[in-house]
């Protein structure tokens, strides 16, 4: 373990190792785009994990766990033994919490152990020891090397005015035990009430709404096999969050984020319900509060339109 | 016991409304009578307990009980008992006719995800709870 351990958040998470995941290279792309323009506006460092590969996702995880596990290590094993690296910052929730699960798995059960140290060794690169790496959040990137005040120094367009519910989804939070460093007192994130994404978007000048569904399945999931489903339940988290008088709904996660977008359109059409509310990355929005040009936080990529919208509030 | 579709009707009369703080108890009570059909359709009794306080939340544990994929609705059961809170221990607010509206959306999420769960195959294969559901199905292929 290198002395980096040492050194506090601040200065820690400032070079991090990057683990885009699948989604950030398709239908995620608008947050793979808007995390990398917004760290290079921020001054923080991305170096992507070499030759990177599923976490395991939800597909593998469903049918061997223990694959999965050994899938999200040989992630970490890369950017500890080949890059030396000891962050991991991924931004799409499932990689996340993956990641973090692997984690947990590799430290608390001598069966995953074994597992990933068989099929490492198969595979032919070293076999990733719990602690070697620590894995983060684009969220917690933001928040614990730039914080609320840095942003609020840099800030070029303020997002005032601009009235924003902001969605977690529920792999970021869920199950607790795997994030440990959650629910720790001051200053940490919360598992029943997250605000890491209030907190950034409010120190950019935002209005954040009292949302209710902040972390409430949307049935992403299950989102191809039980369409109708995830379309109530989007359908139902859009309503509310326009009920609670949010021009925006804020994510940080691919997979939730092409749900409410697609679902939006289908709860449109399939169940006669419209709703207007924008849907946008949190880092898109800090990326134009902080002087970037839509564009260059691929505000084009998303499949709902917000361009009007942002022109309108002085974004563009 | 009051049905799934009962419920669906009288939570789109309330939330057409829409919910007034006096409706906190009912919207609560609509909640716990939608997890007890979920709990009901996967052989149990409903339970009577309360935890925390509360039934609903207690209903959510056995609801959950070998299946953690229903825990995806817990901060939802928790946010309702938060909105039951500020609504009967601060019925004058000015927030009241917000937060009862809240309310509203929060127990239908609620109801409109058990439901989901339970159209699906059934009992709902539903995220990671599907495994157990094919084993079962692979089971009784390879006995035949």
């Amino acid at each position: 373990m290198s002395d980096k351990k040492t050194e506090s958040k601040n200065e820690k998470y400032r070079e991090v190792a990057y683990y885009p995941g699948c989604a950030l290279e398709g239908s995620g792309h608008a947050y793979n785009r808007s995390t990398k323009a917004l760290g290079k506006k921020l001054g923080l460092k991305l170096k992507e994990v070499d030759n990177w590969n599923c976490c395991g996702a939800m597909e593998v995880k469903n049918i061997d766990p223990k694959l999965q596990t050994y899938l999200s290590s040989r992630v970490m094993s890369i950017a500890a033994n080949k890059m030396k690296m000891d962050v991991v910052m991924a931004p799409c929730n499932g990689c996340y919490h993956n990641l973090k699960k692997a984690e947990y798995d590799l430290k608390n059960d001598e069966k995953s152990k074994q597992v990933v140290d068989r099929l490492s060794k198969k595979a032919g690169h070293e076999t990733y020891q719990a602690g070697q790496v620590e894995t983060i959040h684009a969220l917690d990137w933001v928040k614990d090397t730039i914080g609320e005040e840095g942003l609020k120094e840099r800030v070029k367009n303020s997002l005032a005015g601009i009235k924003i519910a902001n969605y977690y989804g529920c792999m970021y939070t869920r199950p607790r035990h795997i994030f440990p460093e959650k629910d720790s007192g001051p200053g940490s994130e919360s598992t029943s009430r997250p605000h890491f994404m209030d907190d950034l978007l409010d120190a950019a000048g935002a209005e954040n709404v009292d949302f209710p569904l902040k972390t409430a399945c949307c049935g992403g999931a299950h989102t191809l096999s039980d369409s109708d489903t995830s379309t109530r339940l989007v359908a139902n988290i859009l309503q509310t969050a326009e009920a609670a008088g949010a021009e925006v709904i804020a994510t940080e996660c691919p997979t939730c984020h092409s749900g409410l977008e697609m679902h939006q359109i289908r709860a449109n059409r399939t169940l006669g319900i419209k709703t207007n509310v924008k849907i946008i990355y949190f880092t898109q929005l800090l990326g134009m509060a902080m002087g970037l040009k839509p564009k260059e936080v691929g505000l084009h990529e998303n499949v709902s339109d917000s361009f009007d919208f942002v022109k309108q509030k002085g974004l563009a | 016991m009051t049905s799934l579709i009962d419920i669906g009707v009288r939570l789109d009369a309330l939330i057409a409304g829409p919910p007034a703080p006096a409706d906190a108890g009912e919207l609560l009570v609509l909640g716990e009578q939608a997890l007890e059909q979920w709990v009901i359709a996967r052989g149990k009794q409903p339970t009577q307990d309360k935890r925390e306080g509360f039934r609903i939340l207690a209903l959510h544990r056995q609801g959950a009980e070998k299946d953690p994929s229903f825990n995806a609705c817990r901060e939802t059961c928790r946010e309702l008992v938060y909105h039951y809170n500020l609504l009967t221990l601060q019925p004058e607010h000015p927030e009241s006719g917000q937060r009862a509206r809240m309310m509203g959306w929060v127990v239908n999420h609620l109801y409109l995800f058990i439901s989901g769960k339970m159209e699906t195959e059934q009992l709902g294969e539903f995220c990671c709870a599907s495994k157990p559901l094919r084993e079962t199905v692979d089971a009784e292929a390879k006995a035949q």
